[in-house]
């Protein structure tokens, strides 16, 4: 009873929460402005939550042969199987599997490389563009033609060789297993060149500014100064450019485990399931690819506008 | 200026030796070739003698050297999966994968501008606005996707098109050419839209863009206010002012239209360069990859350095820095 009124007291005099700050931000402000914002939004978080949960939801466990039923194969969508009488929502593969269920394992794998490779992009490139820009001299030109060097090719030219190469260097009995994991090196390294050449470039405006010049002044390290106090000021452009390099990644996933030179038939992605549904085309069995096709469209789409909303929000020269 | 020009040249010289050397070490370290390239019935001494052959006991740098020389005389070495020269393969997969190219990047310029000048021009009309928002989703949508859907539509439920190969082909001399069967143009069709649209859609914007920055300048007003019709000014006054940007873009997109060929090659099983490439990654055929990057870095850098010339040639404020 005693401590009552205090605690009103003190809600009273207590300054507007996070969330409610968040909410009046800017940021949150155009946000809500912007329908398609919102949508993608909303279609990112039922794709990335589905693909989190995807062992609760999905109602069989693709990749266990013993839940396989082979009758159940070229089930239609929404129809009971012919033999077994069992309804697929989406229609079952060639082996029966259920289409929908290998969606949500596929969307996992395309995820969790696409979002890899885009972290491994990102620590590489604001890395080499921290020291680009502060250290500036021969290291930035040398940097900086390596960077020009690899424009010069196409990303997804230059992710397939690392994939090949890597490929080699792997004895046969361990590529399926590392295949996952070379991928997500193959498309980060082609991918840091956009990080790198920003972080640069916004670096090398903040070297000058004075809060740099005063730690500077009472002797903090290099390091320190690109870490603690130049990269919290670059890191606006650099969020815009996760995201649309989270698109491409996607893409680039989708497109190397098509070509047959990405995720292993073991752990199928979507551009794997496309792959394998490609096979079925023409005997009619258009399930198999295009229930794949749509989700991954509506990912990569979805990332792509949710990126140029923020890009126009956050830092509308990059445009 | 000729400084510029020394630079340029002196330094893609420099990226052609460090692909060199990239390819030259994939070749040699990436598995073993003398492994790769003998059967299983073989004695040491055939290991010794292949060993030698090679020149795999000299050192590095004359290694490197020689791999390289050999490789400005058009020896790659011998495909591990084919067991044929890499240089005759590439040879007889070149015409397929450069007329498709050429064909998709004809489309890609023409119908490029001209989709961007009518939009600049009738830019709130319903018919350009249709054109926009169609083009934001061919940006969006993967290649492999574009070619599917366009296989899906025309070859199977329509039956109109065929789905993969290059149909009937002629020998002129070395080069198989496409273009003078019914089957083999028929064939060029879906391909090269599926290669071609990305770019198409790329210079469409690009055009639109600059076009809609010319036409508001003052000489645009002023040759309306002589009373000039529209179709003058807007291609003799405006289209000419909006090429340089799109002779650039252009240029360098040329080499992605190689680059992307892979892609579009392998949905169509196109018998070309690209597809060569891609079973090479996918059966670890060192040689060809190998000779695939020096190819096509050979045309990237090549393309690079004539569009920075064209720069100096057409952006007189250059030539005096």
């Amino acid at each position: 009873m005693t401590d009552m009124p205090s605690q009103d007291r003190m809600q009273a005099k207590k300054p507007p929460s996070r969330w409610v700050r968040m909410w009046d931000s800017d940021l949150a402000w155009s946000f809500r402005h912007s329908p398609v914002a919102l949508v993608s939004l909303i279609v990112v978080l039922i794709l990335v939550g589905a693909a989190v949960l995807a062992p609760v939801i999905a109602p069989t466990d693709p990749f266990n042969p013993a839940s396989l039923n082979l009758m159940n194969g070229f089930s239609k969508p929404l129809e009971p199987n012919a033999f077994t009488g069992e309804v697929f929502i989406l229609g079952a593969d060639d082996q029966g599997r259920d289409i929908y269920s290998t969606i949500l394992f596929g969307l996992r794998i395309s995820l969790f490389v696409g979002v890899s490779a885009v972290l491994l992009a990102m620590l590489i490139g604001v890395t080499f563009g921290l020291i680009a820009g502060y250290v500036g001299g021969f290291v930035d030109s040398v940097i900086m033609r390596i960077a020009d060097v690899q424009l010069t090719f196409p990303s997804i030219l230059v992710a397939m060789l690392i994939f090949g190469l890597a490929k080699g260097v792997t004895p046969i009995a361990y590529r399926d297993e590392v295949a996952i994991w070379v991928l997500i090196l193959a498309i980060g390294l082609s991918d840091w060149v956009q990080f790198a050449r920003v972080v640069r470039s916004a670096t090398m405006v903040e070297r000058g500014k004075e809060y740099v010049q005063a730690a500077q002044l009472i002797g903090r390290s290099g390091g320190a100064i690109m870490l603690r106090h130049i990269l919290p000021n670059v890191l606006s452009p650099v969020l815009v450019i996760a995201t649309i390099s989270l698109a491409l990644a996607i893409i680039a996933e989708a497109t190397l485990s098509f070509l047959g030179v990405g995720a292993p038939p073991t752990q199928p992605s979507l551009g794997t399931l496309i792959r394998i549904g490609q096979g079925f085309l023409f005997s009619g069995e258009w399930w198999i690819l295009f229930f794949p096709a749509v989700t991954l469209l509506a990912l990569a789409l979805s990332v792509n506008l949710l990126g140029d909303w923020l890009r126009d929000v956050l830092n509308p020269r990059l445009r | 200026m000729i400084g510029f020009i020394l630079r340029r040249v002196v330094q893609s010289f420099l990226v052609l030796m460090v692909v060199g050397l990239v390819a030259f070490a994939m070749f040699r370290f990436v598995g073993d070739p003398v492994d790769n390239m003998l059967g299983q019935e073989r004695t040491q001494a055939d290991i010794e003698r292949l060993r030698e052959q090679l020149g795999l006991d000299q050192n590095f740098v004359v290694q490197y050297w020689r791999f390289l020389s050999n490789a400005l005389q058009g020896d790659f070495g011998i495909s591990y999966r084919q067991g044929r020269p890499v240089a005759e393969i590439l040879i007889e997969r070149a015409p397929a994968t450069l007329e498709l190219a050429a064909v998709s990047g004809f489309l890609a310029i023409a119908m490029g501008i001209a989709l961007g000048v009518f939009t600049a021009i009738r830019r709130n009309g319903l018919g350009a606005s249709t054109i926009m928002a169609a083009s934001l989703i061919g940006v969006s949508l993967p290649t492999f996707l574009i070619g599917i859907l366009l296989i899906y539509l025309f070859s199977v439920e329509l039956g109109w098109l065929p789905s993969f190969g290059r149909g009937e082909t002629v020998r002129l001399g070395g080069w198989t050419t496409g273009f003078l069967t019914q089957s083999g143009l028929l064939a060029l069709i879906l391909p090269s839209i599926t290669l071609g649209l990305y770019q198409m859609t790329l210079i469409m914007r690009l055009v639109r863009s600059e076009m809609m920055e010319v036409l508001r300048q003052d000489y645009i007003r002023f040759a309306r206010a002589r009373g000039l019709p529209d179709r003058v000014v807007n291609f003799r006054h405006a289209l000419k002012n909006t090429l340089v940007p799109v002779i650039t873009v252009t240029g360098l997109q040329l080499g992605s239209i190689i680059a992307f060929a892979i892609i579009t090659e392998t949905v169509f099983q196109w018998p070309g360069v690209g597809l060569l490439f891609i079973n090479a990654i996918a059966f670890v055929d060192i040689p060809v990859m190998a000779a695939y990057l020096m190819l096509i870095s050979v045309m990237f850098v090549a393309i690079n350095l004539i569009v920075d010339l064209l720069y100096l040639a057409i952006d007189p404020r250059l030539r005096t820095q």
